[in-house]
């Protein structure tokens, strides 16, 4: 018996030691030599609850990488991604940023999410190295809403939350020809409130009257009695900025209740779930705000989503898109500063004017975002089919 | 006035679900002083296990809803065992806290196993057929739920008020040692208790589960909240209180979105219930019993 044990405790020491042992092993790959790569680090969301953006966003990334590889590198020399997982977690992003920083990259790419971002933020900021956010939205991800200054070397190449709200105005007021619209907003965040905000200015501004505002909060499951009221007011637009779980059956219902205006949305409906929940039929005649859309006929994108279906087997959707477009942006700044020196790829960063990415032509303004143009997709009869993209 | 009739109808079939987790709610406080904050986490597990009969099996509706009372009415007898047996005789407020605990361990339990990702339910389970009667929409699963709501009151209330267990449940609650006197089973006669409440919370979970097609590991939270409040506001521990409350609870709240300002449904909606138990504490069928010295 108490042999027993002590081969039992000797099997775990050499357990613990074997993973010791492997975890270090991942350490050593840095050894290259130096001068001939550019290192890029990919701090990117793999598990936890965003998995699915970092995951798509990284294989995006990796594409680029590969691709620009292919074609003979950047400034004579290739593109070597460091990735990493964040698991979600903003302290996690902070340590993987300081981490990263220490084995030299130029510029790192990631992470997705505006809470992961701003953990990684301050890490970036003291060693003067570019981080490109692929999809934080929150206007205060590049600016420091203190003091209103921009955080140098913060970019972003997704559009921020509020223009979602402006691009929708603009498609019911000019695309749908309405006049009369009702906001039904998430107003139990910043991102619903925000998108209704700039919504309502934007449409009053285009000759239009909001008729009335109401309000949900998240987990709710019955909006029948705010959509009864809605449907008395006799609208010709709902604008319902939120999310999937609570939009979906709010669109069911209010089709249920015999609601047939068309009803604008953002790119928190972009779910499967949504088709699932509220089905095809009641879905149809509503729209939202995207970043990208994988149907879009331009050739460059057409491009892209043939070489991310060849490599990976899946439809990329607006997190690769992004992810591809964040890698892409990098390498334009490297060439333009002519050396791979963080602080110059930082002042040439700033200086991108008309970049042609797959999510649309951008140029950075002093506040490190990208000045775009967003898409409005339509549900079809349970398809996401691209409506029309539209410049700000 | 169309507008109107509408609101009534959204109110009551809002209320009607309130009203049935309520009749769970009310009936466990009723015979031993519990509020079971794991109702609406039971409610869950019955809509879960709803679903799953659904689709692994392929049931229809009416066989997932009787799997889903049944292994919840098991559930419930477990959990009493296990969690509220061992402090039947220690404070009130120990009991309580272990119902939240119990509350969080099956919310985060289910989240392990399931992921915390909603799943849809299935939509041909119960198919939606739409009445218009001049203009109003009134939909087949609004008179499910209205009519189940108060056929399972009836029966709740001849069970307690016209049956040997109901008249040992009547017995216990009044008190527990005077019952073990006269030869009442105390064990058995709370397992049945929680036998019913956790069945009728699994029944209230399928039909949350048709009513908004989704099922989520936190989804009895809100509307067990909601209930609980409807259950305090009719009275707790009687059940044509827990009934009204909840029809109440639904008409404010549908009310105050309808014709003064959704944002302020919820402050409106709990603002009325601190006003009525300002006025009587005892809830809207409570019977104010001085307290003995």
């Amino acid at each position: 018996m108490r042999i027993g044990k002590r081969i039992a405790l000797l099997v775990m020491v050499l357990f613990v030691f074997s993973i010791a042992a492997a975890g270090c092993g991942g350490g050593t790959e840095t050894d290259d030599p130096a001068g001939d790569v550019i290192k890029v680090g990919v701090n990117v969301e793999l598990s936890g609850g965003t998995a699915s953006y970092g995951t798509n966003a990284r294989d995006g990334a990796l594409l680029a990488i590969e691709q620009i590889n292919k074609d003979g590198g950047v400034l004579g020399m290739q593109l070597k991604p460091i990735e990493r997982d964040n698991k979600s977690i903003a302290d996690e992003a902070m340590s993987i940023s300081a981490a990263l920083v220490g084995e030299n990259i130029v510029a790192q790419i990631g992470p997705l999410t505006s809470g992961d971002v701003a953990g990684s933020t301050p890490v970036m900021m003291e060693n003067k190295v570019p981080l490109i956010a692929p999809a934080a939205t929150a206007a205060n991800v590049t600016v420091d809403d203190k003091t209103g200054e921009t955080r140098d070397y913060i970019f972003r190449v997704c559009f921020i939350d509020p223009f979602q709200g402006t691009l929708m105005a603009k498609f019911a007021a000019e695309d749908m020809n309405a006049t009369k619209a009702v906001i039904y907003c998430d107003n139990s965040s910043d991102y619903g409130k925000g998108l209704a905000q700039y919504f309502e200015k934007t449409f009053t501004e285009n000759g239009g009257t909001i008729l009335a505002q109401e309000g949900f909060v998240k987990d709710d499951r019955d909006f029948r009695a705010a959509l009864t009221k809605i449907k008395g007011l006799n609208p010709d637009f709902i604008y319902v900025p939120g999310y999937y779980q609570e939009v979906a059956p709010l669109i069911k219902q209010a089709r249920e209740l015999g609601i047939t205006a068309p009803i604008g949305g953002c790119d928190g409906w972009d779910s499967p779930d949504m088709v699932s929940v509220a089905g095809n039929e009641a879905l149809n005649n509503s729209f939202f705000t995207n970043h990208y859309s994988s149907q879009d006929k331009d050739p460059q994108v057409v491009e892209f989503v043939e070489a991310f279906k060849a490599k990976y087997n899946k439809e990329p959707d607006a997190f690769a898109a992004l992810g591809y477009d964040s890698v892409q942006i990098m390498v334009q700044g490297l060439k333009d500063a002519g050396e791979a020196d963080s602080v110059k790829l930082k002042e040439a960063l700033e200086k991108i004017t008309d970049f042609a990415g797959i999510t649309g032509n951008m140029s950075i303004d002093e506040q490190h975002n990208p000045v775009k143009a967003g898409v409005i997709l339509e549900f079809k009869d349970g398809q996401q089919v691209m409506k029309t993209r539209i410049q700000p | 006035m169309l507008e109107f009739t509408q609101q009534i109808v959204n109110g009551l079939s809002l209320g009607a679900i309130y009203a049935l987790i309520a009749l769970g709610y009310t009936m466990v406080y009723g015979i031993i002083k519990l509020i079971n904050f794991a109702h609406g986490d039971i409610m869950m597990v019955g809509a879960l296990v709803s679903y799953f009969s659904l689709t692994l099996l392929g049931t229809n509706i009416f066989v997932a809803m009787a799997a889903a009372m049944i292994a919840c009415a098991v559930f419930g007898v477990l959990i009493e065992k296990i969690a509220y047996r061992p402090l039947r005789n220690s404070t009130r407020i120990a009991a309580l806290i272990t119902a939240i605990g119990v509350s969080l361990f099956l919310e985060y339990f289910t989240i392990f196993i399931f992921g915390p990702a909603q799943k849809v339910f299935p939509a041909s389970a119960f198919p939606i057929k739409a009445y218009a009667l001049g203009g109003l929409s009134v939909l087949n699963k609004d008179v499910f739920v209205f009519v189940s709501a108060v056929v399972l009151m009836i029966i709740l209330q001849y069970i307690i008020k016209w049956t040997k267990t109901g008249k040992a449940m009547r017995a216990v609650s009044l008190d527990q040692e005077a019952a073990v006197l006269m030869g009442i089973s105390v064990d058995k006669t709370i397992s049945i208790t929680f036998a019913i409440g956790s069945a009728l919370a699994a029944a209230a979970g399928v039909m949350l589960g048709i009513y908004y097609n989704t099922v989520n590991p936190l989804m009895g939270i809100i509307p067990g909240l909601k209930a609980f409040v409807a259950a305090v506001l009719g009275g707790i521990g009687i059940i044509p209180g827990a009934m009204v409350g909840g029809f109440v609870m639904g008409l404010l709240e549908t009310m105050v979105s309808g014709y003064g300002n959704s944002l302020y449904r919820d402050a409106v909606a709990f603002g009325v219930l601190i006003f009525i138990l300002l006025i009587k504490p005892s809830g809207i069928f409570g019977e104010d019993t001085g307290e003995k010295v």
